[in-house]
Order: structure tokens, then C-alpha cells, then sequence
């Protein structure tokens, strides 16, 4: 199950969504918004999204993980607009019938996740200023406003 | 052909819009549209080499091509989670 959502995560329903007696293993990641990064102080986050690609690349990384383990119920929810310092942006919640299993299908999940789904956040400082977060973004010289 | 390419994070507060129309002559590749937007909108060009597109909802490389009733979409390195 994936979903985009404007409500808080709840760790305990996320937990619940995915706990089955098929099951021996739950692991549940939350992602969870930063006060600092180095000296600079967050206020707020905000996430924006792609949202029919975010969620069909999401299913599709349900999909390939459940390929590649033996998940039992797999449970991939990302928050959009405004989230505090301390909540969740993230949650990725496996089931599977041994831990080993869940701890990596989890793990490449948010990994994956954090490559491929068209989600976004930007930075409201504690100075007042903004910025977005483009991991890999090369500005290079603007040959338009050089000449 | 006309294309509509839709815009997100950076890209939609450089270019001041959340999508731009681009006119083109057919066949359009991706790459053909990733020329355009940053001739169209100079301000995106510092950082259109760093951009994935995605057509349809799927991500596309340059040489994919694109018909009129595609959804496009630029896309600026991903930051979720």
C-alpha cells in the first residue's frame, strides 16, 4: 500500500497495517524532519510532489521488493505540505517471516525511494530564508546571460 | 507541436510558472524539449543539465519521443524522505 498524505504519520497505525501472523519480522523507518543540518536551524519543512508519478513509482518499488523478498505486507507513505521539526516526513513498514529479510527490504525501500520518487522539500531557516533541497543539482554557467 | 512541460520545485520558482508551452517541430525527443524550455526560459538553464523528465509518468531518457497528448514533466534532482 502507498499513499501521499497532508496528515501526521501514526507510527502505531503504520505498525499495524503491516503486522500479520504470516509474519515473524515487522520493521517500520520513519523519516523524521531535522532541526539542524551542520549550524543552520530548520523551522518548517514543506514537501511537494509529483503526485501520479510519486505514487506509481512508489507501487512500483513495492512491487520490485516483493519480487526480491518474501514480504507479507509492505506499507510506503510519504508526507506532503508543511511538517514540522521532530514528525515524520516517511514511513516504510515491511512484514516479513524473518528479520534479516525485513531490515533490507526496508532499507532499499527508503533508499530507492529517496532516488526515484518525484517528492521534494524545501528549507524555511530560522533566518527567514528558503531554500530547496536538490541533492546532485549542478548549477552551470548560463550561457543565455553571458553574451 | 505544441508540448506542455509542467515544472516543480526549483525549476517552477525559477521559471515563475508551474508550466511552460513549448512549440516544436516534429519529431520532439525529450532532449529536443530539455533545449527548448532552457531557450524558452534562460533562467533554467543553469540547471536543466541536472533535471530528469518524465513522460507519461515514467522517467525518459533524451532520445525518447514525445507526442502531443504526453504529459511531460522536468524534474529537478529528487528530495523526499
Amino acid at each position: 500500500m502507498v499513499e501521499l498524505t497532508e496528515l501526521p504519520i501514526d507510527a502505531s497505525v503504520v505498525t499495524r497495517m503491516v503486522t500479520s501472523p504470516k509474519s515473524g519480522a515487522v520493521v517500520l523507518f520513519l523519516g523524521t524532519t531535522r532541526q539542524f543540518t551542520d549550524a543552520k536551524e530548520t523551522v518548517t519543512l514543506t514537501y511537494t510532489a509529483y503526485a501520479p508519478m510519486a505514487t506509481s513509482e512508489m507501487e512500483k518499488l513495492e512491487a520490485q521488493a516483493k519480487a526480491r523478498w518474501p514480504i507479507d505486507q509492505c506499507v510506503l507513505i510519504h508526507r506532503l505540505g508543511e511538517v514540522s521539526i521532530g514528525e515524520a516526513s516517511v514511513a516504510v513498514a515491511v512484514s516479513t517471516p524473518h528479520r534479516r529479510d525485513a531490515f533490507e527490504a526496508a532499507s532499499w525501500l527508503m533508499d530507492r525511494l529517496k532516488e526515484l520518487v518525484p517528492v521534494w522539500k524545501k528549507e524555511h531557516w530560522a533566518s527567514g530564508s528558503t531554500d530547496w533541497v536538490h541533492p546532485g543539482l549542478v548549477q552551470r554557467p548560463d550561457e543565455n546571460t553571458l553574451h | 507541436m505544441k508540448i506542455r512541460v509542467k515544472l516543480f520545485a526549483l525549476t517552477q520558482d525559477l521559471a515563475g510558472r508551474e508550466a511552460v508551452s513549448l512549440d516544436l517541430d516534429e519529431p520532439v525527443t525529450v532532449g529536443a524539449i530539455r533545449q527548448s524550455l532552457g531557450a524558452t526560459i534562460p533562467a533554467l538553464q543553469p540547471v536543466l543539465g541536472s533535471c530528469a523528465f518524465a513522460v507519461n509518468n515514467e522517467y525518459a531518457l533524451n532520445s525518447v519521443e514525445v507526442h502531443e497528448t504526453d504529459e511531460v514533466a522536468c524534474l529537478p534532482p529528487v528530495s523526499g524522505g
